[in-house]
């Protein structure tokens, strides 16, 4: 009895750790508090300031299409890379696959700054053209797009791309209609993945955003250290906001994989 | 006149690999419309390979490959008018069964009505009506296997290719299908290359076998012309269960092997080295006396339709098969026919002859130790300090049971006076000058014949020993 009580006890205090901070912010973000420690009472204006200020309406949808773009192009470039590198000779493919670590393991910083030197110091690209932002972004992402393709490769027979060319199908039109939805479930997950990763970025987005655009990150990070309280408050909002939409998220995900394995199981 | 041209020619294919291994070397084949024809090998014969080339998945390095008097060599497979059914049937999971098989007409632009009613057809064919709907994880293997068929066949390819399509298949379901392909091809038409190594297989289905070893051709021809005439050692070992006995013409018509002298009916000429092929079912046992050769059955195992009975004589081991049992112990005589025996002329007079375990685990051949140890022999091995022998799992390995080959090229043998220091004695009862050396067969104390070069002269008759190093020697687990 007393082992299992002391079970639900662990298991507790590790939930109340991951969980209890956000928890807090969420508290008073449905408070018209300006600081965290006394709470007055409750009120939507977080939310109201969240949704009707330009400026930070402009900047959270300005990170969502930058997410999705570079999201997007990433898939596009991950896919790919693990296709050739999947079909390459085993030397080639294992080089690829070795340098595709590097980017993964290297400090987002070192990324960010190597990409704004190169690009805007080098080749003279202006941060304006958003180009630097978007390269970034796209260098952050794609290699996790690559990891998260290859296993979906390697459980796949595949002789089936040759069966597809034995049946009269172009060598595209084989990848297209027989190997691409074979990994498709790989290149959802690697997209999710790009986007997660391009929201949550902010070493890279510094060195390479235009000055005047910001990323959620970015733009935390500059008003926590200002003065605007009723901004600061409704960063407490855009924190709940965005924890719900993850917890949703996360359920949806979780229910689809369920309902495939009942599928899967009832065969 | 249609049946009599060839629909596809393979001329001098070789097929090399970057790292210098050579799968499939200067093979040649001219297969003719509608036949039904087996590549058969062990794994790694270059079958597969050879099938692959002609499927466009791999381009020879060398030769040509020739469809309907037209190179193809390098034509891409999707513009080949050739399908082929996937050891693995290769079915695409993401699609029901209508669409794995429409997917071929689909690439053709096939007009729907025509597409649905071409599938409906040829899943009759297969016996699979009212399955168009179903997904492919909902079907067992042997169904599968149909759809792999029918995918193939619903775009009548000129010629069908079927790697292994069998093998994932239980025997029972094995034997249906092999009857139902044959069916099939009869009543489609179409050229069927078959690639399998199951002998048994390659013998009920095919009009035509092609024997492959080590990536060439060993032997083409029909069923009963590979059975009953074996081209070589290799192919008599592997279609069926053989008696292989090295041996030499000792007069017109009559031979001697197996450490008797057998009339037979290949005309060979006197004193030519021979590799004479008894299959198990023509070994007729006697009473002691009667046959040939008289010898002591030293196992017997039932196998259902018949008893194989395994007879020692001397050092001599032949197989038996009989619908009567025998005891072990039993003292037989051993009768074959000669029209049962099978004479090749020995192309390799390399000496192989079987080498005895004794009770602390060691290989003894002649009362005689050999310096070798077992664990070296038998892949994986390894012996415990009390001698035991382990498997690669670490179970233990019944001694009792191992057989062990020994072969010995004849050049690696040296004759000597000093019959005491060789490890087996003989007379030599046959000699040749071969140009600037002797080969010469000694008939040893234990009935075998060894084929020995030396560049002395000996003389008929002389009592000789026989010195063979362990090092020149070589062993293998015969199972």
């Amino acid at each position: 009895m007393m082992k299992k009580a002391w079970k639900s006890i662990v298991i507790i205090l590790v939930l109340l750790f991951l969980y209890l901070p956000i928890l807090v912010l969420a508290v008073y973000s449905f408070t018209d508090a300006t600081n965290i420690g006394a709470i007055r009472g409750f009120s939507l204006h977080n939310y109201v300031t969240l949704f009707t200020t330009p400026e930070l309406v402009r900047m959270i949808l300005g990170t969502v299409v930058l997410a999705l773009a570079a999201a997007l192009l990433a898939t596009i470039l991950g896919t790919l890379g693990a296709i050739g590198a999947f079909y390459s000779k085993k030397g080639m493919s294992s080089a690829i696959t070795t340098m595709n670590q590097v980017p993964v393991v290297n400090a987002d910083v070192v990324t960010g700054f190597s990409i704004c030197i190169l690009l805007v110091v080098v080749f003279g690209i202006g941060k304006d053209t958003f180009i630097p932002l978007i390269v970034g972004h796209v260098t952050l992402c794609a290699p996790f797009v690559f990891l998260s393709v290859i296993p979906k490769l390697k459980q796949m027979d595949s002789s089936i791309y040759e069966a597809a060319l034995d049946l009269g199908a172009t060598p595209l039109t084989a990848l297209v209609k027989i190997v691409i939805p074979q990994i498709f479930p790989g290149i959802v997950s690697g997209f999710a993945l790009a986007v997660t990763l391009s929201l949550d970025d902010y070493f890279v987005a510094t060195y390479t955003k235009p000055a005047t655009f910001d990323t959620i990150s970015t733009y935390v990070v500059n008003a926590t250290k200002g003065a605007q309280t009723t901004i600061k408050t409704a960063l407490w909002a855009l924190s709940t906001v965005i924890f719900l939409l993850v917890v949703l998220f996360t359920i949806v995900m979780n229910l689809r994989a369920k309902r495939a394995g009942r599928e899967r199981g009832q065969v | 006149m249609e049946h009599m041209t060839n629909i596809i020619e393979l001329k001098h294919i070789t097929k090399t690999y970057e790292d210098g291994f050579s799968a499939v070397s200067d093979f040649n084949l001219e297969v003719k419309k509608g036949e039904f024809i087996t590549f058969l090998g062990p794994s790694g014969c270059g079958k597969t390979t050879t099938l692959r080339m002609i499927a466009g998945f791999d381009i020879p390095t060398e030769g040509e490959i020739l469809l309907n008097g037209k190179p193809i060599t390098e034509l891409p497979p999707n513009e080949r008018p050739i399908n082929t059914v996937f050891q693995r049937y290769a079915l695409f999971p993401h699609m029901n069964i209508y669409e794995n098989i429409a997917f071929g007409l689909r690439q053709k632009k096939t007009p729907e009505n025509v597409i649905m009613k071409k599938v409906r057809k040829v899943l009759e064919l297969v016996d699979l009506e009212g399955f168009e709907k179903r997904s492919i994880d909902t079907l067992s293997g042997g169904q599968q296997q149909r759809v792999a068929i029918a995918r193939a066949v619903v775009n009548e390819p000129q010629i069908l290719l079927l790697d292994e399509p069998l093998g994932a298949l239980d025997l029972k379901m094995r034997k249906e299908m092999q009857l139902e392909l044959k069916e099939m091809h009869r009543e489609l038409g179409i050229t069927f290359i078959y690639v399998t190594h199951d002998q048994e297989e390659a013998l009920t289905m095919s009009d035509k076998i092609v024997v492959m070893a080590e990536g060439k051709m060993q032997q083409i021809g029909t069923p009963e012309d590979i059975y009953n005439e074996p081209i070589n050692a290799f192919v008599a070992d592997f279609i069926g269960d053989s008696n292989i006995f090295n041996g030499i013409m000792t007069g017109k018509l009559k031979a001697r092997f197996c450490g008797g002298e057998f009339a037979c009916v290949d005309d060979v000429e006197e004193g030519t080295h021979i590799t004479a092929v008894v299959r198990p079912e023509d070994v007729i046992l006697t009473a002691p006396g009667q046959g040939q050769i008289r010898g002591i059955v030293s196992s017997v195992i039932f196998k259902g339709m018949h008893y194989e009975i395994t007879v020692e004589s001397g050092k001599n081991e032949i197989v038996a098969q009989s619908v009567h049992s025998a005891k072990v112990g039993d003292r037989v005589g051993v009768h074959v026919d000669p029209d049962n025996i099978h004479i090749m002329i020995a192309e390799d007079h390399t000496n192989i002859f079987p080498a005895e375990i004794n009770k602390n685990n060691e290989l003894e051949y002649n009362g005689t130790v050999l310096d070798v140890a077992l664990t070296s022999i038998v892949k994986g091995s390894r012996q415990t300090e009390d001698g035991t022998l382990l498997d690669v799992n670490g179970s233990e390995i019944d001694t009792r049971k191992l057989r062990i080959k020994i072969s010995i090229k004849p050049q690696d043998i040296e004759l000597t006076d000093e019959q005491e220091e060789g490890l087996v004695q003989g007379y030599i009862s046959n000699l040749i000058y071969k140009g600037d050396h002797y080969s010469y067969v000694i008939h040893t104390d234990l009935e075998q014949d060894f084929v020995v070069d030396d560049e002395y002269l000996w003389n008929m008759e002389d009592q000789v020993g026989l010195l063979m190093p362990v090092e020149k020697m070589i062993f293998s687990v015969k199972k």
